[in-house]
């Protein structure tokens, strides 16, 4: 078994509004899974679905080759974008409640939370309020409370908003470390970056459909051009550029560099990269040549916008 | 332990502990009777004795009126026939009287009928004026009856005096006053419904929207389903509620008893009288309290302490669900008025009812009506059970009831699931009714 989540067709409606038009996933076990989309495209609608929130009109969810079911819930950990804690409520007790939700019992829960808070140096607010607590703390309890009862699924929705940079490394390494003890991951968010960092594979929603699925390199792939950045320096630049210009489509480019060379964007088209080599040796010193990947901001915008 | 009783765990332990919660358990009882204890010395305290002048040029009343002055009592009567009327009036206006009673001369006593006025600033009070009209009204009668030539002390004796003993058919006897008791046990208990409801709803309603806007409802419903969530709330609240009554109750009893020690050192000179006329005293008192507490014990206990248990479920849970449904609908408490007024008024109507239509006819069109509707058959129907309700009336009652309360919950849990998740704007009656059917 491969696939831990397999959505399968899910069409879920609001009144007239369609916020999921019969999407499919799978998300392979093992694997960080962006799920991304513009505000609106309908990720919390599928996610809180696949956490038995809401049910879909059609269409069915199959989790680790078993239907969704409400046992499922607690293999299931779930960090949402609306995030909050009872705010009168004592950081320990809380989290013991909300473990046991998750059908932990009291003895587990304790072990499992002693663990966590030594491993995230929170000890000393056993017994605060979360009212006590600045908005980054309470933020690192929800985190605890989500991966608690070490479910295979997490799901966490825009995960770094209101962290630090010091909190959101933190949580970041926490990530990786849980996706080593074979928890797979899906995460939904709209910082790109961290998307390029952490994520292998991912998914774009875009107005209640799934544009794109795949693993991330296969996806960048998908998108690349074939265009080189080069940097070149050269005695003969219209020599050069007469030659370049007979066979690619040239560009300027834009990439840092220590050098005063000419910079260039080239457009191989069904080229091989050697042949553009070939012309660029003969006319000078080649200080730079990278092909050009498409980030996953430049896909996300491609796909959306098209 | 299963998911519900955690959740009915988590609110009551939440509700116990607050500390507006803890404040009203001991305070409030110590409110109450210091609000009792406050009434009471008022009560006690004299009003000023209000003078009132008398000008009866008929000479007929006036006597009458100055033979009730009592020493202490709330009006002293003047005879002033022999001052200017004129003067008199103008002494109101001083405020040297409260009031000016003018009998005029008249040529047949039929006149005085509609002749006499009462001058005064202040509006006087009904019983006051009532009391003037008897006295006038009683010596009238007896001027009449002696031009008439008839024998009053004859027509004294000959004047008959009734009381009809109540009893039921099956033989037992009855006292009167105890219809009284009856709505008095009744509206208790009703009443008690509706401060619970309207009180722990309330409680419920803000418990819900807490966690709507602190934004953890979303964690808890991955959990759990969210009619778990609902009723486990609406449970736990009423167990926080059940806790607060039973301190209350324990409070009003341990006071009633520290006050009866207090009182009973008190009334120590009483002990003094002679032991025969202490014993004639008490076996005169307990004559008709006896009579009083048999009857008391000839009430269905049994129909209003089942009914009462009943009805305080089905209702509490009818209505705390509607509580739940507005709170998951609202996002803060103002918003929550306009939807609250329908809750409210069903509650006060069945109130209304029960202490204006049952107390008058307990087994009338309107009191079996509003003892069947589910949303006042609560308060209604308790209120109707002391006086006796067959079997059958409630029967349907209890089940119309449930059956109510069933189809809310449905409802309410429907509305519920939908609007915890919904933020930032208050919905309409229509958007309610579009959640039903998503």
């Amino acid at each position: 078994m491969n696939t831990i989540l397999e959505v399968n067709k899910v069409v879920k409606q609001y009144g007239d509004y369609v916020a999921l038009n019969g999407v499919s996933l799978a998300v392979p076990k093992g694997s960080i899974y962006g799920l991304l989309g513009p505000n609106g495209a309908g990720k919390t609608s599928l996610i809180r679905i696949i956490n038995q929130i809401t049910l879909p009109d059609s269409g069915q969810i199959i989790l680790d080759g078993e239907k969704l079911q409400p046992k499922h819930v607690q293999y299931i950990g779930y960090l949402p974008e609306e995030r909050g804690l009872y705010n009168t409520m004592k950081v320990g007790e809380q989290c013991l409640y909300l473990a046991q939700m998750k059908g932990l019992t009291k003895a587990e829960a304790k072990k499992q939370l002693e663990y966590w808070f030594e491993r995230l140096e929170i000890q000393g607010w056993w017994n605060k309020k979360i009212q006590e607590l600045s908005k980054g703390m309470a933020q690192k309890i929800q985190f605890v409370v989500c991966v608690l009862h070490k479910p295979k699924l997490l799901i966490f929705d825009e995960p770094f908003s209101g962290f630090d940079p010091v909190n959101a490394t933190i949580i970041k390494d926490e990530i990786l470390a849980l996706r080593e003890e074979g928890a797979t991951i899906i995460f939904s968010t709209h910082r790109m970056e961290s998307v390029e960092e952490l994520c292998d594979h991912i998914a774009l929603i875009h107005k209640s459909n799934k544009l794109i699925e795949g693993k991330l390199s296969d996806v960048k792939r998908q998108f690349k051009t074939n265009s080189y950045e080069v940097g070149i320096l050269s005695d003969n630049v219209e020599g050069l550029m007469y030659d370049i210009t007979q066979k690619f489509t040239v560009a300027p480019a834009n990439f840092k560099s220590l050098n005063n060379e000419l910079k260039l964007e080239i457009q191989l088209g069904t080229a091989l990269p050697n042949e553009l080599l070939q012309v660029l040796t003969q006319r000078g010193q080649v200080t730079h040549f990278v092909e050009k990947i498409p980030t996953v901001n430049d896909i996300f915008i491609q796909a959306v916008s098209k | 332990m299963s998911i519900i009783s955690l959740i009915i765990k988590r609110e009551f332990i939440a509700k116990v502990r607050n500390k507006s919660f803890i404040v009203m358990t001991f305070l409030s009882p110590l409110l109450f009777v210091g609000l009792a204890a406050f009434v009471g010395y008022l009560s006690t305290m004299k009003a000023d004795t209000k003078r009132i002048a008398i000008h009866d040029e008929s000479g007929l009343f006036a006597q009458e009126f100055t033979a009730i002055n009592q020493k202490n009592g709330e009006y002293k009567y003047l005879d002033l026939s022999l001052i200017d009327l004129k003067f008199l009036k103008d002494s109101i206006t001083n405020e040297s009287y409260e009031g000016l009673l003018y009998i005029p001369k008249v040529e047949s006593s039929k006149d005085f009928e509609n002749k006499i006025q009462f001058i005064s600033n202040n509006s006087p009070s009904i019983s006051f004026i009532e009391n003037v009209q008897e006295v006038i009204a009683d010596k009238l009668t007896k001027t009449n009856l002696v031009q008439a030539q008839l024998d009053t002390l004859a027509i004294t004796k000959a004047k008959a005096n009734v009381t009809i003993s109540l009893s039921k058919a099956s033989g037992e006897e009855s006292v009167k006053g105890l219809n009284e008791i009856k709505i008095g046990i009744g509206g208790a208990f009703g009443y008690l419904i509706m401060m619970f409801i309207i009180i722990y709803g309330n409680m419920v309603m803000r418990s819900v929207i807490e966690e709507k806007t602190s934004r953890i409802v979303e964690i808890i419903i991955s959990s759990v389903k969210p009619f778990q969530l609902m009723m486990g709330k609406i449970i736990g609240t009423a167990l926080a509620g059940l806790l607060q009554f039973f301190i209350w109750a324990l409070i009003g009893l341990s006071l009633m008893f520290a006050a009866s020690l207090f009182f009973g050192v008190d009334v120590g000179p009483t002990a003094k009288l002679s032991p025969e006329l202490v014993q004639a005293a008490q076996q005169e008192m307990t004559g008709t309290a006896q009579m009083y507490i048999k009857e008391l014990w000839n009430l269905p206990i049994a129909s209003i302490l089942i009914g009462f248990v009943i009805y305080f479920i089905g209702g509490y849970f009818l209505y705390s669900s509607f509580y739940a449904a507005i709170g998951a609908a609202v996002d803060n408490q103002t918003d929550s008025q306009q939807f609250l007024l329908p809750i409210i008024m069903p509650l006060m109507l069945s109130v209304y009812v029960g202490f204006f239509t049952v107390i008058n006819d307990p087994h009338g069109t309107i009191a079996v009506v509003f003892s069947m509707i589910p949303l006042t058959s609560p308060i209604v129907m308790l209120m109707r059970i002391p006086f006796g309700v067959p079997l059958w009336q409630i029967a349907i009652s209890v089940t119309l009831l449930f059956g109510t309360f069933f189809s809310v919950v449905w409802f309410a849990a429907k509305i519920y699931r939908i609007g915890i998740l919904m933020y930032g704007k208050k919905p309409t009656w229509a958007e309610l009714y579009k959640w039903l059917k998503y």
